[in-house]
């Protein structure tokens, strides 16, 4: 047996168990999902059988409201909070390459939102919104009614997201500031240009690839959100900060409508996979610039 | 104010920020429940322990800390276990298809867990695992592999090749050059993983939430979702389990926070 026939038969023997755990409880389910989505199946009414529908699923959830608005906010808090998620990320990742002392506790203090459970995250901002007597309600200005009020309900979602989400961005837009030669900033500052000039022209644009990096991972996460959401409203008041993921599992574990439920999944699968599409193109259009000004993302390629 | 002084002030007050919710959670856990929501104060009173003796006397709240601890150590056992093979493979062995095999890896990371939410109850349902261990630990091996996966391929590759080449020429076949050479030198990229995936199996809600039925299989994240009064949220109680459902991600952030940092950033930056 040749050597290279000998490599690539071990290398299949060692990739079998990971494989075959992907193929079993990744790939298949998806297909399993999609053939669901083609019948009418209610685990609450199992004498109707499991009869072949067709598309008449995707048919009914393009016409369902709710599924059309739990979408609607989906794609509004995505927005929202990568946003606020990029610009806090820049705030955190330049104050902590600024730091001379307490590195290792500005790490932790940073890394402790990210590392904890959602649920914990979840709980701690709806204790902080909770009426009456929750904490915000000592800060100065109105005192509003947060949880209990259908657009008001989506300012802590959205803020518990970027505390919890935020140091992630701000850790990889730092390992990008790390690869910055800081000569390039000694020589603007030569030639008179402000901090803002600086920032402007030097650090965004050397920090695109780590900015598209953060924007598609956050991005493709965002649209995933269900922990957050089921613990800090339950989608409520009413509907109202439901997401394609909450209504999903509501469809499907509660109400046990599984050949329904199955179709929306599939629908949130697809809608991811375009999204990662269209941001991996993104990416690969942003690489030669990554290559070759910073050492550090040239990974990204 | 100078410049600097400026700026060590704006990032004082950030880090402030960040870390008041969790200044606040230990602090409620600590009041009486009759203070949580009268005019917050923001400095602690004298800590009391209520909360958390109510926690583990009354909700019992040890069944799911133990059930976590299991599901999250046995999908780090295992995640390793069949990751690092795995990635070795990808790194250092000769195949066709390696590329596209990768990106087939990858594309798992993506997949919204709700997409296979159904499939996997009825596949669970169907093989009895349903309120199992394993019934967890299978779904999170195979969601934590991605990650593993790409994260120790990655270090394989920049480990040098020479000392296996030399060994190789030395007449050991593959395998035995993986088991004595490259995995021994693999040991921070192996820890790394581990700490990652511990924190996603530890964290994880989704499965937990629809693959668990009672308070006898359900992990710390479900638990205390789960909490409810009879009347309203006994918050005192919801805030202890909180943090005690944080203890051990502070412990692993405070013990291997560059770790964290470097496999965050790696498994980000090259993916």
């Amino acid at each position: 047996m040749t050597r290279s026939t000998r490599d690539a038969r071990l290398a299949w023997l060692l990739m079998a168990p990971a494989l075959a755990l992907l193929v079993l409880v990744a790939a298949g389910p998806v297909a399993a999902a999609f053939r669901e989505s083609l019948h009418a199946s209610d685990l609450r009414m199992p004498w109707l059988g499991r009869p072949f529908v067709g598309g008449a699923n995707y048919v009914a959830a393009a016409a369902d409201e709710r599924f059309r608005a739990a979408l609607a906010h989906t794609v509004a808090f995505t927005a929202a909070s990568v946003a606020l998620e990029l610009i806090f990320g820049l705030a955190l990742a330049l104050a902590l390459h600024g730091l001379t002392r307490g590195r290792a506790l500005a790490r932790v203090v940073v890394l402790l939102p990210w590392a904890l459970p959602t649920v914990v995250a979840a709980l701690v901002w709806r204790f902080m919104f909770e009426s009456p007597g929750g904490v915000v309600h000592a800060l100065p200005g109105p005192d509003l009614d947060w949880l209990s009020h259908p657009l008001r309900a989506w300012v802590p979602i959205v803020l518990g997201d970027v505390w919890k989400t935020t140091p992630f961005v701000a850790l990889l837009l730092l390992a990008g500031l790390q690869g910055i030669d800081p000569a390039l900033y000694e020589a603007a500052r030569l030639d008179g240009a402000s901090a803002w000039r600086r920032l402007v022209h030097i650090t965004l644009p050397l920090l695109r690839p780590a900015l598209l990096v953060a924007l598609v991972f956050r991005a493709l996460d965002a649209f995933r959100v269900f922990d957050l959401v089921f613990v800090l409203t339950g989608g409520g008041p009413g509907t109202s900060t439901e997401v394609v993921s909450t209504y999903a599992f509501r469809t499907l574990m509660q109400d046990l409508r599984f050949g329904y439920g199955s179709a929306l999944s599939v629908l949130i699968f697809a809608i991811s996979f375009v999204v990662a599409l269209v941001c991996v193109r993104a990416l690969g259009s942003a690489a030669p610039d990554a290559r070759q000004r910073s050492r550090r993302l040239r990974r990204v390629a | 104010m100078t410049a600097s002084s400026r700026r060590t002030m704006v990032t004082i007050g950030l880090l402030a920020l960040w870390a008041f919710p969790l200044y606040w959670m230990v602090v409620s856990s600590l009041s009486p429940e009759s203070r949580l929501f009268d005019a917050p104060s923001l400095l602690p009173g004298a800590p009391v322990l209520d909360h958390y003796a109510a926690l583990f006397r009354e909700r019992r709240f040890w069944i799911p800390v133990r059930n976590s601890l299991i599901v999250a150590g046995a999908t780090t056992a295992l995640a390793i276990a069949v990751g690092t093979p795995c990635a070795y493979a990808l790194a250092r062995l000769r195949f066709a298809g390696r590329p596209w095999l990768m990106l087939a890896i990858l594309g798992v990371s993506i997949f919204p867990q709700i997409a296979i939410l159904s499939p996997l109850f009825l596949a669970l349902r169907g093989a009895g695992l349903i309120d199992t261990y394993p019934g967890l630990v299978l779904p999170y091996v195979t969601f934590a592999m991605p990650l593993a996966i790409w994260l120790m391929t990655g270090f394989f590759r920049e480990l040098p090749r020479e000392i296996e080449d030399a060994a190789r020429l030395d007449g050991a076949g593959p395998l035995r050059v993986a088991i004595e050479i490259t995995v021994p030198l693999a040991a921070p990229a192996v820890a790394t993983t581990a700490i990652l995936t511990f924190l996603y199996a530890w964290n994880e809600f989704l499965f937990a939430l629809s693959f668990t039925l009672g308070p006898d299989r359900q992990t710390v994240p479900v638990a205390i979702a789960l909490f409810r009064g009879q009347y309203q949220v006994p918050w005192g109680e919801v805030l202890a389990a909180a943090v005690v459902a944080s203890i051990p991600v502070t412990l692993v952030v405070l013990g291997f926070q560059r770790r964290i940092v470097s496999g965050l950033t790696s498994g980000a930056v090259k993916g």
